[in-house]
């Protein structure tokens, strides 16, 4: 038995705080039906409290009189499972009934609910949620079963250890006593929140390594689930942001005369990111927006092209960079060597692009802020707006609703689009709630991509075809640098981000160099699904397949010699190339390729099966391996790995957002490809078995699938593919 | 005034016809299921059905809805419809859930024109509905167990 904090407040205290944020949900929703003022999920949870949830042990459960279990997750819910999961763990330890326990977001309090790996601060990224909360979710649920045993306890004046919990039911054999959750809540609440509670072994698990339906599949197969653009509020307005045609530009002048004429049109706001137009709604909002004029200060604007960033980055990659990992001596080595390849990877600038374009609703009055918003980085957005207007913290009150999809954009250290919204609505009268909507145009061209980078590699054979040395350098921007993560992850010059898949290199080399240069441009950047393992893995997976033909081995057998120190890469290595079939023949025109990789703490492997024909690559099949500790929901995790899969895939085959004299070329889904339904292959995924704690299955798969589809390419048909999005001739 | 017949029932709406279907749906009438993801008809969020044909409601005008019988996920009670929202359920298709409104309309108005679907019928049908969570073996696993599920009740009423 290990002790862990639990946010353990006296129960007046908590009741009062609850009160209190009820409260603040509650202002200026437009309940729209009944069925929605009784709706659970985040956004709703204060509008009418169906029950009195009179047993509120923790900051992370409530029960009712009404048998429900209601978990508070303080981690973003963007379609990784994280509802679903978190509630797994309270309702495994509290003995709860699956079908009894519903799942609302957590306001944003850093003291509460802190990510225990992220020091202070609040917020969903990294994969961590289930890592991080591994232990503190348990708790919490066991600490409720503890008071609800006690309860009974009392109530039957029988002994405690003699009573049983089991789907919500607490029972006593001897006497016949039985009672639900529901019934005992009240008393419950009565007893002293135990400060040291008994976590079960894996093997008394009901819940945990159950396929598990997720919390959210109904609201979100019937429309009813609530996003920031669906919040309505009475008296909103709909914000847009006409924006600079380049980074680095400024408004000059602008004429609203036109605009201020249309119908529903309310107010025209010179911002500090451009002119905002308010409005009725959307619609309004938009032709708003299409009627200004705008005159922009382009003297100091961003005027490069993306072959003009490739050119001056292979310059720089000319000289040495600032070490990330040196061991041996790579030069010595690398001149003693039989044989030495050398190779250029490049990867493109891309936008996250989620389905869901940035959004926000804020109302600003005397008592403070208010926030609704797929919040991903709650401190840090919290702070960044209490800083702006002046506020305490918990004045700002953030509401975390769905997130439609973010992969890494919703979680911005320079709160862009929050910030925004709020200047916005700051010169609104006091209290009216401003919903600002970027327009699909608006979110491609806004910046904060995955930055573009270039790998330079070379590695030497032995006379034996043994690898002998590994030389690796890296150019692009620094995603932390000028961040509040900066002190965090910026180690020696070297962001940690930039490296992060390379540095960490698992293959047994006696000799390796890499560096890494950090140019710095005006176009923002921002960890992208995956962050540095998105480029990193594939230069490493590819360079390795290299070297691999280059020695005269099979690519599973090169790996396998160089694995023999990391058994958890072997296993999912070994896992997938049987699975996949790796020695049977494929015909004409087609390959296998593999490629393995850890990210943050769990470890994948990919064999991708390909046709390429008159230039075009199919892919057929891609098998996944993956071990990410305890499994917490089978279901989940091969959920995530086929989605983190075909999220890489659309890197791997199409996504490129790149520049003209300063000018995103691309503007919306029809040239800003992505992965459609007739491309996604078959999937099939397996999991490693094991007792390790759980790590984190939202990011891990993605990094994988383009060495692997670089890979299978070059076994189909001799051509080595060394730029995202692979095109072959 | 204009009057649209949404999900059976008549909405009055003072706005210009050319307003896109789809922000009458979300803005004036209150009914958000159906989502805005790229306003130029690419990605397939907003599908609603105009007289059972799934159309793109962001670059449909109000004017073109005018008399017929507009369905969004809200009003989706059809046999099909309530059989693809049960398949995806049942197998847990959603992720982020953002796109899922659009992908059940157009799924739907798929197994109502062709109730049994091969794999290149629902390719052919759900290729112009993005998923950025790339649910998409899910979504094509759902058509099917809901086209079977179809298929077995309407094999049970005609037996």
């Amino acid at each position: 038995m290990k002790s862990e904090w639990i946010a353990n407040l006296s129960r007046r205290r908590f009741l009062a705080a609850g009160v209190a944020t009820a409260a603040g949900l509650t202002l200026g929703i437009m309940p729209v039906t009944r069925a929605e003022m009784r709706k659970s999920g985040p956004g709703f949870a204060g509008v009418a409290p169906a029950v009195d949830e009179v047993f509120q042990p923790n900051a992370f459960l409530r029960i009712g009189s009404d048998n429900r279990v209601t978990v508070i997750s303080k981690h973003l819910e963007m379609g990784q499972g994280t509802y679903t999961g978190l509630a797994t763990l309270v309702a495994e330890e509290l003995d709860a009934a699956w079908e009894q326990v519903r799942v609302v977001g957590a306001p944003a309090n850093a003291k509460r609910y802190r990510n225990l790996f992220w020091g202070e601060a609040q917020g969903t990224g990294g994969s961590t949620a289930i890592a991080n909360s591994w232990l503190q979710m348990r708790k919490a649920g066991a600490a409720a079963r503890n008071m609800l045993v006690e309860a009974a306890a009392r109530q039957w004046q029988v002994k405690a250890d003699e009573i049983e919990v089991e789907a919500g039911v607490l029972s006593h054999a001897a006497s016949g006593r039985s009672a639900s959750f529901g019934d005992l809540a009240e008393a419950a609440a009565q007893q002293p929140v135990p400060q040291e509670v008994l976590l079960k072994d894996a093997d008394e698990f009901r819940l945990i390594g159950k396929r598990l339906p997720r919390k959210d599949s109904a609201e979100k197969t019937d429309g009813s689930a609530l996003f920031t653009i669906d919040v309505k509020q009475l008296e909103m307005y709909t914000a847009l942001v006409a924006h600079p045609p380049r980074f680095g530009a400024k408004v000059r002048s602008f004429d609203d005369k036109v605009a201020r004429a249309i119908k529903g049109v309310k107010q025209v706001i010179q911002i500090p990111s451009g002119i905002a137009v308010v409005a009725d709604g959307f619609w309004s909002a938009k032709q708003g927006r299409d009627a200004l004029q705008v005159e922009w200060d382009e003297s100091e604007a961003f005027r490069q092209s993306s072959a003009e960033i490739v050119d001056s980055y292979r310059e720089l990659a000319k000289q040495p960079g600032t070490v990330a990992r040196n061991e041996g001596d790579s030069e010595a080595a690398m001149a003693q060597a039989a044989k030495t390849i050398e190779a250029e990877y490049s990867v493109p600038f891309l936008a996250h692009a989620p389905m869901e374009p940035m959004d926000c609703v804020v109302r600003i009055d005397a008592s403070g802020c208010e926030i609704w918003n797929g919040e991903q980085m709650n401190t840090g957005d919290q702070m960044a707006v209490a800083g702006l207007l002046g506020l305490q913290p918990e004045q700002v009150r953030i509401n975390m609703l769905y997130a439609g999809g973010s992969f890494g954009r919703r979680a911005n250290p320079k709160a862009d689009y929050v910030l925004e919204a709020v200047h916005i609505a700051k010169v609104m009268p006091p209290g009216t709630p401003v919903k600002l909507i970027w327009t699909r145009e608006d979110d491609m061209r806004g910046g904060y991509y995955r930055p573009l980078y270039l790998h330079k590699l070379k590695a030497g054979l032995d006379g034996e075809n043994r690898p002998l040395a590994w030389q690796q350098r890296i150019v692009g921007q620094s995603i932390l640098a000028g961040t509040p993560f900066e002190a965090m992850m910026v180690k020696d010059g070297v962001d940690q981000t930039s490296v992060e898949g390379a540095a960490n290199l698992p293959y047994a080399l006696k000799n390796i160099h890499i560096d890494l240069h950090s140019p710095q441009l005006p176009v923002p950047v921002l960890w992208w699904r995956s962050v540095g393992s998105t480029h990193t893995a594939f230069a490493v997976e590819c360079f390795l397949d290299e070297l691999a033909a280059e020695a005269g081995k099979d690519p599973v057998d090169f790996r396998r010699e160089l694995l023999a120190g990391h058994p958890r890469h072997l296993g999912v290595l070994n896992l997938a190339v049987e699975k996949a079939g790796w020695d049977e023949p494929l015909g004409r025109n087609r390959g296998r390729g593999v490629a393995v990789h850890e990210s943050f703490n769990s470890y994948v492997a990919q064999v991708a099966e390909v046709t390429v024909r008159r230039g075009v690559i199919y892919i057929d099949r891609v098998v996944i391996a993956v071990d990410c500790g305890v499994p917490v929901n089978p279901d989940v995790i091969e959920a995530q790995m086929e989605g983190g899969m075909g999220f890489g895939l659309a890197a791997t085959l199409a996504s490129e957002l790149t520049f003209k004299e300063g000018r995103v070329v691309q503007s919306n889904f029809h040239d800003y490809l992505t992965l459609r339904i007739d491309q996604m292959p078959e999937v099939e995924v397996y999991i490693v078995p094991s007792t390790e704690p759980p790590t984190g299955v939202g990011e891990p798969a993605t990094p994988v699938i383009a060495p692997a589809v670089a890979n299978a390419v070059y076994a189909a048909t001799g051509q080595r593919l060394r730029q995202l999005p692979l095109r072959p001739a | 005034m204009i009057k649209l017949k949404v999900n059976g029932s008549v909405q009055p709406l003072d706005i210009d016809p050319g307003t896109p279907l789809l922000w009458a749906l979300r803005d004036h009438i209150g009914l958000t299921g159906t989502k805005f993801g790229c306003g130029i008809a690419q990605c397939g969020s907003c599908t609603v059905h105009l007289d059972g044909e799934p159309v793109r409601a962001c670059i449909t005008p109000v004017s073109e809805a005018i008399g017929k019988q507009v369905t969004t996920i809200e009003g989706l009670h059809s046999p099909a419809g309530k059989a693809v929202q049960a398949a995806w359920r049942e197998l847990d298709v959603v992720q982020c859930g953002y796109c899922q409104s659009g992908q059940i309309m157009s799924a739907t108005a798929l197994l109502e024109r062709k109730p049994r679907p091969t794999d290149a019928d629902i390719d052919d049908a759900m290729q112009g509905n993005l998923c950025r969570c790339a649910t998409y073996v899910r979504i094509r696993a759902a058509i099917k167990a809901a086209a079977n599920k179809s298929a077995q009740v309407a094999g049970r009423k005609m037996g």
